[in-house]
């Protein structure tokens, strides 16, 4: 498809959205961002790469098309998104995917912390976030649907913080290495991916895989641990009604 | 155990010379309090099952009942009161969190009940409401800095977005979970009728209401339930919500089992899976947070819709404030110790936060030093129970101000304080489809109405007596207030003078 291609370097966040909100049939390059916040916020069937640095809250209540960055991006990637894709060609900071419902993330490195924080499921929404490296602490946390997988290509050891799955409710979390992250909460019953996993992990994967040019092969031979909440209401405190 | 035996709070007097044993009271309790004896030929109460709510009162076709406090009681101590041995039994017994309904009932000092109103006497007439206009309109958002005219002296309408209401009076935040669809329906076509807005709570908006979407506003907490361009885009405005003055500072738990067909829709969450907000934002840990949180809202509504933060009333409420106004939000809410709630901790209802008389006054005084206080509307909650409360808050700084508890009595609420049973039996509480059938939305609708009417004329009156004829010009008018039996300190926070002086 025709690209159209946009220099942002002198536009504020503003007017690139008010762009970004014209229809068009073609899809749209912004380049010389540099930290030009809530790229894309609340918008639908938008098809866009940018080349720089997004600043916070890119693609916030995103509510589908395609948002990819040619590089990093900052915090709060994907705030309260329903829908669409993230493509992030290398870092992002903290918060990522805060409460998303919906579509996928996928950060070809790491993330920073409260990566996937209070990801939710619903109907046939079923979130996805896909961290090629590590991540930092509090991963997971709330989590009550959808799924997080940490890579951890490239790193030896642990690939996540502190208190992962810190609440965890619903969904499941897969981490590829063989050292547990510190200080798992008791709401978080670890397994060992069997056959079954690896093999869901294979079709889950495939599109990361094909974008980042991964081996399915190398990467799925390694050892998965598979982090489920142990109990569904692990916050049910017993109440006496006064 | 003997021990764990607490005498019911009331009991269920039955004159035996009128009841007919028709069995109304036994269908209408959902709490099992009434029930027919084996040979049908009387009906017996359990009254440890007794709320009090009066369903079973004022149904009763022969005026056979009546309700009264037992005078049961244990032996008198200043200190330990029945309440408080009560209270305690229960968690020796239980080992539970204490869980209550509604705002807090202690008896702390009520600062509205302390205020007086002025009138005009002879110079500075008063004004007659039945002849002269009286403007009750007021408009809710920021305020340009100043005045600006075009070169040929036209005004250059640079106002920022804003909500108009017919009466400085909203519904406040109640979800679709906490009450009913009927009551739902009720609030929001009063509020289209009244002019004014209905708030969703965090429990996300049912698509049967999107037709009032023009008097709705949404609200994005914690858990961020239900939030999504539809949402938005069914608004007239957008609340966050951080904190409510029942609770401020914990979050909420809205367990599994109440998470049914179409609360899930609204949710958005599966059915029968627990909705947690937890206590903070996990993406808001300053005003910077808090700001990036508005203007992404404000880009995913192209700047069309006002953004509202609500806080609850604390100690540095005013700091807090001058935080938010500085975030970019266009008003700020601020819900007082008194506010309602389905269910809180007893605790942390009774004991955390800060009347909202101070806390307003406070506020707008912090506003005003710093020069900001255009940028923002406040509106104020926390048990604003009259009209004259109304006045009395306007006229310590408030735009607007939001009523919960007092648009639940209106409906029909006994303030039995028992929402967190599910088993209201005014329909309200509730989300059993029996006792749902029994609040009429229609009917509802129409007391709500009656209400917002009846408060409107009491304010055009009040307003009158004073020699004011607008809202706008009663806004922060301390000069009409009088503090009675106040010591210094708090006529000094609420900036405004003794009754004689």
């Amino acid at each position: 498809m025709e690209k159209q291609i946009i220099n942002c370097s002198s536009l504020s966040s503003k007017e690139i959205n008010s762009l970004l909100r014209v229809p068009r049939t073609s899809n749209v390059a912004l380049t010389g961002i540099l930290g030009q916040r809530f790229i894309g916020s609340g918008m639908k069937d938008i098809d866009v790469e940018i080349s720089g640095t997004p600043g916070n809250a890119l693609g916030a209540y995103l509510d589908g098309g395609k948002i990819s960055v040619k590089g990093n991006a900052q915090d709060a990637v994907g705030d309260t998104m329903n829908e669409g894709n993230i493509i992030i060609h290398g870092s992002v900071g903290d918060a990522l995917g805060y409460s998303m419902r919906g579509g996928k993330i996928y950060v070809k490195e790491n993330s920073g912390y409260r990566t996937g924080v209070h990801i939710k499921e619903y109907a046939d929404k079923k979130p996805l976030i896909v961290i090629g490296g590590k991540t930092g602490s509090f991963l997971g946390e709330y989590l009550a649907g959808g799924t997080i997988v940490v890579l951890g290509l490239g790193i030896d050891g642990t690939v996540a913080g502190n208190f992962t799955g810190t609440g965890m409710h619903g969904g499941v979390i897969y981490l590829r290495t063989d050292v547990l992250p510190p200080n798992l909460p008791k709401q978080v019953s670890v397994f060992d991916a069997g056959k079954d996993d690896i093999f869901y992990l294979e079709s889950l994967l495939s599109e990361y895989f094909a974008l980042f040019n991964l081996k399915p092969e190398e990467i799925l031979s390694s050892h998965f641990f598979v982090l489920r909440p142990n109990a569904r209401n692990p916050y049910k405190q017993l109440y006496v009604l006064n | 155990m003997p021990v764990n035996f607490i005498y019911p709070s009331f009991e269920i007097v039955r004159n035996d010379t009128r009841c007919t044993v028709c069995g109304v009271c036994v269908a209408q309790c959902s709490n099992g309090v009434h029930r027919f004896n084996d040979s049908r030929s009387r009906i017996l109460s359990d009254e440890s099952q007794c709320v009090n709510c009066h369903r079973c009162v004022a149904t009763c076709p022969e005026r056979a009942l009546k309700i009264v406090r037992s005078d049961d009681c244990f032996r008198d101590n200043f200190n330990w009161s029945q309440k408080t041995i009560k209270e305690l039994y229960l968690q020796a017994g239980s080992g539970g969190v204490l869980l209550s309904s509604m705002g807090n009932p202690e008896e702390y000092p009520t600062y509205f009940d302390r205020i007086l109103l002025n009138a005009s006497q002879v110079t500075n007439p008063s004004i007659d409401p039945l002849r002269e206009p009286m403007e009750t309109r007021v408009f809710l958002g920021g305020k340009p800095d100043k005045i600006e005219r075009n070169p040929n002296g036209s005004l250059i309408i640079n106002t920022p977005v804003y909500l108009p209401l017919k009466i400085p009076v909203m519904f406040s935040a109640m979800s679709y979970g906490s009450i009913s669809y009927n009551a739902h329906e009720a609030l929001a076509k009063a509020s289209k009728e009244l002019g004014i807005y209905y708030n969703t709570g965090e429990g996300g908006l049912y698509k049967d209401f999107y037709e009032y979407g023009k008097n709705t506003i949404v609200q994005v907490a914690s858990g961020r339930f239900g939030v999504q361009t539809e949402y938005f885009s069914n608004a007239a405005a957008i609340e966050i919500k951080i904190g409510q003055g029942a609770k401020p500072g914990i979050g909420g738990h809205l367990p599994g089992e109440k998470v049914k067909a179409a609360i899930s829709e609204t949710r958005m969450i599966p059915e029968g899976t627990d909705a947690i907000s937890p206590a903070p934002h996990h993406d808001i840990y300053s005003i910077e947070d808090l700001r990036q949180l508005v203007f992404s809202i404000k880009e995913a509504v192209d700047y069309k819709k006002p953004v509202i933060v609500k806080v609850a009333a604390v100690h540095n409420v005013a700091a807090i404030a001058s935080g938010i106004a500085r975030s970019g939000a266009d008003i700020i809410a601020i819900d007082g110790y008194r506010g309602g709630t389905g269910a809180a901790p007893t605790r942390i209802r009774d004991n955390v936060g800060i009347p909202i008389e101070p806390a307003l006054s406070s506020v707008d005084m912090r506003l005003r030093e710093e020069g900001i206080r255009n940028r923002v509307s406040l509106v104020v909650a926390g048990s604003v129970r009259n009209s004259a409360d109304l006045v009395k808050a306007i006229a310590l700084g408030a735009d607007a101000v939001y009523i919960g508890t007092a648009a639940l009595l209106a409906m029909g609420c006994h303030l039995c304080r028992s929402c967190h049973s599910g088993k209201c039996n005014w329909g309200i509480a509730t989300q059993n489809d029996k006792l749902v059938s029994r609040l009429h939305a229609e009917t509802a609708k129409e007391r709500l109405v009656n209400l917002i009417t009846a408060w409107k004329r009491e304010l055009q009156e009040m307003m009158g007596g004073m020699g004011i004829n607008s809202v706008e010009a009663l806004k922060g008018n301390r000069l009409m207030l009088r503090g009675i039996g106040m010591t210094e300190k708090e006529l000094e926070i609420l900036g405004i003078m003794h009754a004689g002086e």
